[in-house]
């Protein structure tokens, strides 16, 4: 689904990926660990076209297509998503209706006539009770006044009424309290299927015991220098980074 | 570049009003205009607001005619009243008037008298919309009177070098109840220039609301003063939309002269291009126990100015007075700018004011976020704007006027509201 190869990229004229290389494939899940400072976040950006990342060498092949070469709103349209580590709040723009716009212009661009009304607000009923998100929040401004929790529900909502092929969940778990990180985890899981995939950047295990993924990747100093199963992931939790550090002279 | 001193062009082509005022506002006025130059930059008052170009045009203010209209009717209200280049237009014009209210063509009122309290001395644009007067209306509401329907007047300017020196009155007698739309727009032409002045009382216990757009041309400048005396209890709101226009003025000044009043100043301008729109506004409160809220919003584009300059005066006694002020801007260009002044003058102690300004540009991580959703640049832009109104639209009560609005900002601008 994604192949990423050699990957660098520059902000403010500082190297922050040296090389990482990374290929998932439909129905997989990839986790993706690392110290502060790794990249993590910032392979999130870049993934996600953020404009102040200078991608100095590599490439990301996306579902067939040159990802580096598409706008952000196209990454979304071809079937991307990033759920936000820290979600933006809007005041004055209502969570469903700026869904609807972006549901729309998708439709469009595949050709499809608009979603209609009825069937919109059943999407919404139907994919706000997998993450639990009271009717009331999702028709109030995005983000405005909600709770940590809240606002990391609102992120895997988002993600269930765009349906995408691959998402990317920057450090979800950041900020939730166990029974707030069930519900996130559950909905990542119901959306689940053999034809999408999910990348969770997290620095903690405690998300992985939810999410389980199929393979775990460590990321330090801009590439990733190890990848495991699950298993690896308790590695990391009980015996820190230090000794990946030893084995790659980092 | 040195402004040169301009005075207003007398010329043979303008014709003096053939309206009965007071003789003496005439003779002042004339005088007026006579010796004081347009208004330029040395003029604190006038610091950003260049109008001294007024003086090279040849003006003149003859008639026009418009066959249709329609486009210019902002609500469907059995009460238009139309005027091209501020002459009243009877084909358009409804016949109908509401009961419990009197409503005079000025140039139709024989040879009463229509007495102005607008100053004359130093105000040149007041001087020559008094000696120059085209036409307007006198509107007297009857006491008690509820208006189910909003009155509408609509000003039209068409042609070239055309100045409409336009006036409307309204008496709102006590306890009414009444809702007023104006709507001034550009059918064609250039350098025209609509001057218009409003007087308007709002009597005891009276509520009064002016929802007004103000949509002209590029090519078109636009003055306007508006005085607002309230009475005690009264209740006094105007909405004012400038969505197009060269270089408008508006000066609006509230005397609050009675207690246990309220008023309401909400505006919203969109510029782009080389447009100016300046905002002037005065609340003064006189007497105790009174409410005053402002809030004033724009979006610049290009190399577009604007002024924002609210002064609120609480006077000595002027105890227990709640006074809010706010103006806020977003700069869509690195060329566009604002001048942005709230000020307030207090000399009673008991009293709750506050006031301030911000200026900035669309929040780059909101269009980000947006744009991951899958909205395309301009769609999120557009959300981020529209949410910016959107407490400045949602002061409209009218359902009719909102709709209006949003038609005309995505004609101009292609927003979609």
């Amino acid at each position: 689904m994604i192949e990423i190869k050699n990957l660098h990229a520059k902000i403010e004229g500082k190297e922050i990926l040296k090389g990482l290389s990374l290929n998932v494939n439909k129905g997989e899940i990839h986790a993706i660990m690392g110290p502060n400072g790794s990249g993590k976040s910032t392979f999130a950006s870049i993934l996600a076209g953020k404009e102040e990342y200078d991608v100095t060498n590599g490439s990301i092949v996306f579902c067939g297509e040159d990802l580096l070469e598409l706008s952000t709103e196209e990454r979304a349209w071809a079937g991307l998503f990033l759920a936000f580590q820290y979600p933006i709040e809007i005041p004055g723009v209502s969570n469903i209706n700026f869904l609807k716009t972006a549901i729309n212009e998708k439709r469009e661009k595949n050709g499809h006539e608009p979603i209609t009304a009825k069937d919109y607000m059943n999407l919404v009923r139907e994919k706000s009770k997998l993450v639990e998100l009271n009717a009331k929040l999702t028709s109030r401004s995005v983000n405005e006044g909600f709770s940590g929790g809240e606002k990391k529900r609102n992120e895997i909502f988002q993600m269930a009424m765009l349906n995408p092929k691959l998402s990317i969940l920057d450090e979800t778990d950041s900020g939730l309290d166990i029974d707030a990180l069930r519900i996130v985890a559950n909905g990542v899981n119901k959306l689940k299927n053999e034809n999408n995939a999910t990348i969770v950047i997290t620095h903690y295990q405690r998300l992985l015991d939810y999410i389980v993924p199929d393979f775990v990747h460590v990321l330090m100093d801009g590439r990733i220098v190890k990848s495991g199963d699950k298993d690896l992931a308790l590695k990391l939790e009980k015996n820190g980074y230090d000794w990946i550090k030893k084995e790659n002279d980092i | 570049m040195t402004e040169q001193k301009n005075n207003f062009n007398l010329n043979s082509l303008l014709k003096e009003t053939a309206i009965n005022i007071n003789k003496e506002d005439k003779k002042n006025a004339i005088s007026v205009i006579k010796n004081t130059p347009l208004p330029n930059s040395k003029i604190e008052n006038w610091k950003y607001t260049r109008v001294s170009k007024l003086g090279n045009i040849n003006f003149e203010n003859n008639k026009a005619n418009i066959d249709n209209i329609s486009r210019y009717i902002i609500d469907d209200t059995k009460y238009s009243f139309i005027f091209i280049n501020g002459h009243f237009s009877n084909i358009h014009s409804s016949k109908k008037i509401p009961v419990g209210v009197e409503i005079k063509v000025l140039s139709k009122k024989n040879n009463e008298f229509v007495n102005s309290s607008l100053k004359i001395k130093g105000e040149i644009f007041n001087a020559i919309n008094t000696f120059y007067l085209n036409d307007g209306l006198l509107i007297d509401i009857k006491p008690g009177t509820k208006l189910e329907k909003p009155i509408q007047i609509i000003h039209i300017l068409k042609g070239d070098n055309i100045i409409s020196n336009f006036k409307v009155i309204i008496n709102a007698g006590e306890s009414s109840n009444s809702s007023f739309i104006q709507g001034f727009f550009c059918d064609s032409g250039n350098n025209n220039f609509c001057n218009s002045t409003s007087e308007i009382q709002v009597a005891k216990n009276a509520k009064l609301n002016i929802d007004k757009i103000q949509s002209e041309s590029e090519q078109s400048f636009h003055i306007n003063t508006e005085q607002v005396k309230q009475e005690q209890e009264s209740i006094f709101k105007i909405n004012t939309f400038t969505l197009n226009g060269r270089i408008v003025r508006n000066n609006l000044n509230i005397h609050v002269n009675g207690q246990n009043c309220e008023t309401h100043l909400n505006g919203a301008y969109v510029l782009k291009n080389n447009q100016h729109v300046d905002n002037h506004s005065i609340v003064d409160h006189k007497v105790e126990n009174c409410i005053s809220h402002e809030l004033y919003k724009g979006v610049m584009d290009d190399n577009s100015t604007a002024v924002f300059n609210g002064k609120v005066f609480v006077r000595k006694n002027a105890q227990k007075i709640n006074a809010f002020q706010s103006n806020k801007n977003i700069l869509l260009s690195d060329n566009a700018s604002i001048n942005s002044k709230p000020e307030l003058e207090i000399y009673a102690d008991d009293v709750k004011c506050s006031h301030g300004s911000t200026i900035g540009e669309l929040d780059q991580n909101s269009i980000f976020y947006l744009k991951t959703r899958g909205l395309s640049d301009k769609s999120a832009r557009n959300i981020l704007i529209s949410a910016f109104f959107q407490d400045v639209i949602n002061n409209i009560e009218n359902q009719n006027i909102k709709g209006y609005i949003s038609q005309l900002l995505n004609d101009r601008f292609e927003w979609n509201f």
